[in-house]
């Protein structure tokens, strides 16, 4: 039992990553049960932090430029998030087992332009066609970088950085240095993302069915909950049995998958692909999963978080225009938030763990 | 069994040796076929002239080599790079001198990368990666709220010295680098400082346990490479002319490329300086050679990235290779009975 109770000592909040559906499991039942209650409270402290700093940050916009909260712009605004959103689940996944992922905005880039590309030769191409096409070419992205992490035990900043040049180099040999351009795309594929589907944005539809099947594989499925014991403790988890490098290179395989989505959608809205298309938006999807609290020592993350986190970011790229702030000015703030949310993460924690042996010397 | 710890001492010296000479056979490799495709080439002056062309970002590299020994990686020395270099033109065009302007651009890198440090050792949960990514977001949308998209310049006339001027025959800034590679070699592998960061990189909890100050390490390594980042955007900034917010990008990549190419391990605590100043001529000379083929600067993406995956796949397969080795010295003390066995599997590795 004593050692038991060390062991909470050392990760307060094991049980409730591995299992937050039941935490009062096993032998050690109050202990964990308190435990986990207090990481749980200090979660939803954060994630009810987050809202009401959205909630103040949207009232002040709101009072400097009335339009900011009117349906249209909501609109807008949440249609522009939906690609960083989507992109949100893959990079929490990534960082869940203390990854990262820098190749996505090439990634992007190199599945757009093949796609807009195949579709400009062959305009009658069905638009699902394209999804799948770009989606293939992420997927195909993600599971070299999957490989090399998880197999060849390459550094996940060292992989996705060298890969990150590589697919890029790809897409301006690919596309010659040209653009692929509004004309040249057939209208049911700059459909998929400008349409509507029931007075609703696809780009919305999108992330909502994403995110639906997300929550339940990373909550409800046992691979899911694996990639959160592979993030707490990469040995433990591997002693108790868990595939670490299958699951390892599924993450990435799905990051690849989910960022070649994206490609399409990006491309498809801004009716356009580009050699440079979304350089460096790996950072904002960083920033958006960092932001909703998910932890860059692995292990730590919830799904409503990161909706949370991406929202505000969106907030703030479409916020900042609004109010006049000079857009180069956008980077400068954005990095000061990654800091300030990283940094609060771990106080946070420090505070977290700090009560969680407090209450149990009592 | 001590002839076997011997010979084991002579494979790893050996096998260190070897990615130096494979670096340099490379070396003469690209050089060769260079000389093929210009005919102008393989004369010593434009042999000794060729690497203005690519020693500004070399500078990056010493400290790098310190940085991933430690086990650490730095994705912001880029950006360090552009904000110091945007600041000196600014503060300069504001009427500073220019002799100032220097030390302004210099004393900006060293805090950015104090900056770094401190965040590290404060944060100790967060990894280096984490953080100075964010920074290199943070410096370099500073350099865009200075000068958004404008560039600044008109430098003095001497100021150009810095990267096109010759001393004798020799380039002012090929004989600035050597001495800067020389102190940072002696730093590194002759005092006290230059081992403890090879502790600290091989195991940092043991080194605090037994009274390392690694936080100081970590600091001091961090503000190294702030200060190397402002040599490099002065010569970047002399050899351009003039500067903007979006100069150096990518810079960290091609530092961390050549690092990892010249054997340094992304594990830490491994490694020697010779490796990584070998490959910043290889891959200098390699991007020149390219240049002459017109070979366009995406294709010399792919090959960069291509380049940095396959040092560290090489790498960490060298690395796999000698781990029996060091598990073995911790192997008898725990299990007497461990020992034959292990033997046994060494004199296989040397065999193969």
């Amino acid at each position: 039992m004593q050692s038991l109770v060390n062991m909470n000592t050392d990760n307060p909040s094991g049980n409730t990553n591995i299992r937050p559906q039941n935490p009062e499991n096993g032998p050690n039942k109050r202990p964990a049960g308190l435990v986990s209650k207090l990481t749980r409270n200090s979660e939803a402290f954060r994630e009810l932090g987050l809202l009401i700093f959205i909630i103040v940050l949207s009232a002040i916009f709101q009072i400097r430029n009335p339009n900011f909260l009117s349906i249209a712009n909501i609109k807008d605004l949440l249609a522009n998030t939906a690609i960083l959103s989507i992109l949100a689940v893959g990079m929490m996944m990534v960082i869940i087992t203390r990854g990262i992922d820098l190749s996505i905005g090439s990634t992007m880039a190199l599945s757009g332009m093949i796609t807009s590309l195949t579709v400009s030769a062959h305009p009658d191409i069905s638009p699902l066609l394209s999804l799948a096409q770009g989606m293939a070419i992420g997927l195909a992205a993600g599971l070299v970088i999957g490989v090399l992490v998880a197999y060849f035990k390459i550094l996940p900043i060292i992989a996705t950085l060298g890969l990150m040049n590589i697919l890029r180099g790809m897409t301006y040999l690919i596309s010659k240095g040209k653009w692929v351009s509004a004309y040249q795309m057939s209208a049911g594929f700059k459909n998929l993302s400008t349409g509507t589907t029931l007075g609703i944005s696809n780009l919305i539809l999108f992330a909502v069915i994403i995110y639906i099947l997300y929550t339940y594989f990373i909550n409800q499925t046992k691979t899911g909950r694996h990639i959160y014991a592979i993030g707490s403790s990469p040995d433990t988890a591997e002693l108790i049995g868990i595939k670490r490098k299958r699951i390892v290179l599924l993450v990435y395989a799905l990051m690849g998958l989910l960022a070649g989505l994206a490609g399409v959608l990006w491309v498809s809205k801004f009716a356009s692909a580009q050699g440079d298309t979304a350089v460096g938006y790996e950072m904002n999807v960083i920033a958006a999963v960092v932001l909703g609290g998910v932890n860059v020592s692995g292990g730590r993350g919830k799904v409503s978080g990161i909706l949370l986190g991406s929202i505000l970011f969106g907030i703030l790229a479409n916020a900042l225009p609004l109010i006049n702030i000079s857009p180069f000015w956008q980077q400068f703030i954005q990095g000061l938030v990654i800091l300030a949310a990283i940094i609060s993460n771990v106080l946070l924690q420090r505070r977290n763990d700090k009560l969680a042996l407090k209450k149990r010397a009592i | 069994m001590e002839k076997t710890a011997i010979d084991t001492n002579k494979l790893r010296g050996l096998h260190q040796y070897q990615w130096e000479i494979f670096l340099l056979v490379l070396f003469l490799a690209v050089n060769v076929v260079n000389s093929f495709l210009s005919p102008y080439y393989l004369t010593l002056d434009t042999f000794v002239s060729t690497p203005m062309n690519f020693l500004d970002k070399a500078f990056l590299v010493l400290p790098m080599t310190m940085i991933i020994i430690l086990g650490n990686i730095d994705v912001s020395v880029g950006s360090i790079v552009a904000l110091s270099s945007v600041l000196m033109a600014v503060s300069y065009n504001a009427g500073l001198p220019m002799p100032l302007a220097m030390v302004l651009a210099l004393l900006v890198s060293t805090t950015c990368g104090f900056i770094n440090g401190f965040l590290q050792i404060k944060f100790k949960e967060l990894s280096a990666t984490i953080i100075t990514l964010s920074t290199m977001t943070v410096f370099r949308g500073i350099a865009y709220v200075i000068l958004e998209d404008r560039s600044a310049g008109k430098f003095p006339s001497w100021f150009s010295f810095l990267a096109w001027g010759y001393i004798g025959k020799i380039p002012f800034i090929l004989i600035v680098f050597v001495l800067a590679a020389i102190v940072f070699a002696v730093i590194l592998h002759t005092t006290r400082f230059g081992r403890m960061i090879y502790a600290v990189g091989s195991n940092r909890t043991a080194c605090e346990y037994s009274g390392i100050r690694t936080g100081r390490i970590i600091l001091g390594v961090s503000m190294l490479a702030g200060l190397m980042a402002g040599f490099t955007s002065l010569f970047l900034t002399s050899r351009m002319g003039s500067t903007r917010p979006n100069v150096a990008l990518n810079y960290e990549l091609d530092a961390i490329a050549m690092t990892v190419l010249g054997g340094i391990s992304t594990n830490g605590g491994k490694g020697r300086i010779t490796g990584p100043l070998i490959s910043i001529f290889l891959i200098g000379f390699l991007n020149y050679g390219l240049g002459l083929r017109n070979v366009s600067a995406q294709v010399i993406l792919i090959i960069l990235g291509t380049l940095l995956i396959l040092s560290v796949l090489v790498q960490n397969f060298t690395d796999r290779q000698s781990a029996p080795s060091s598990k073995k010295i911790s192997a008898p003390t725990h299990r007497s009975d461990a020992g034959d066995g292990l033997d046994i599997h060494e004199h296989s590795a040397q065999g193969g």
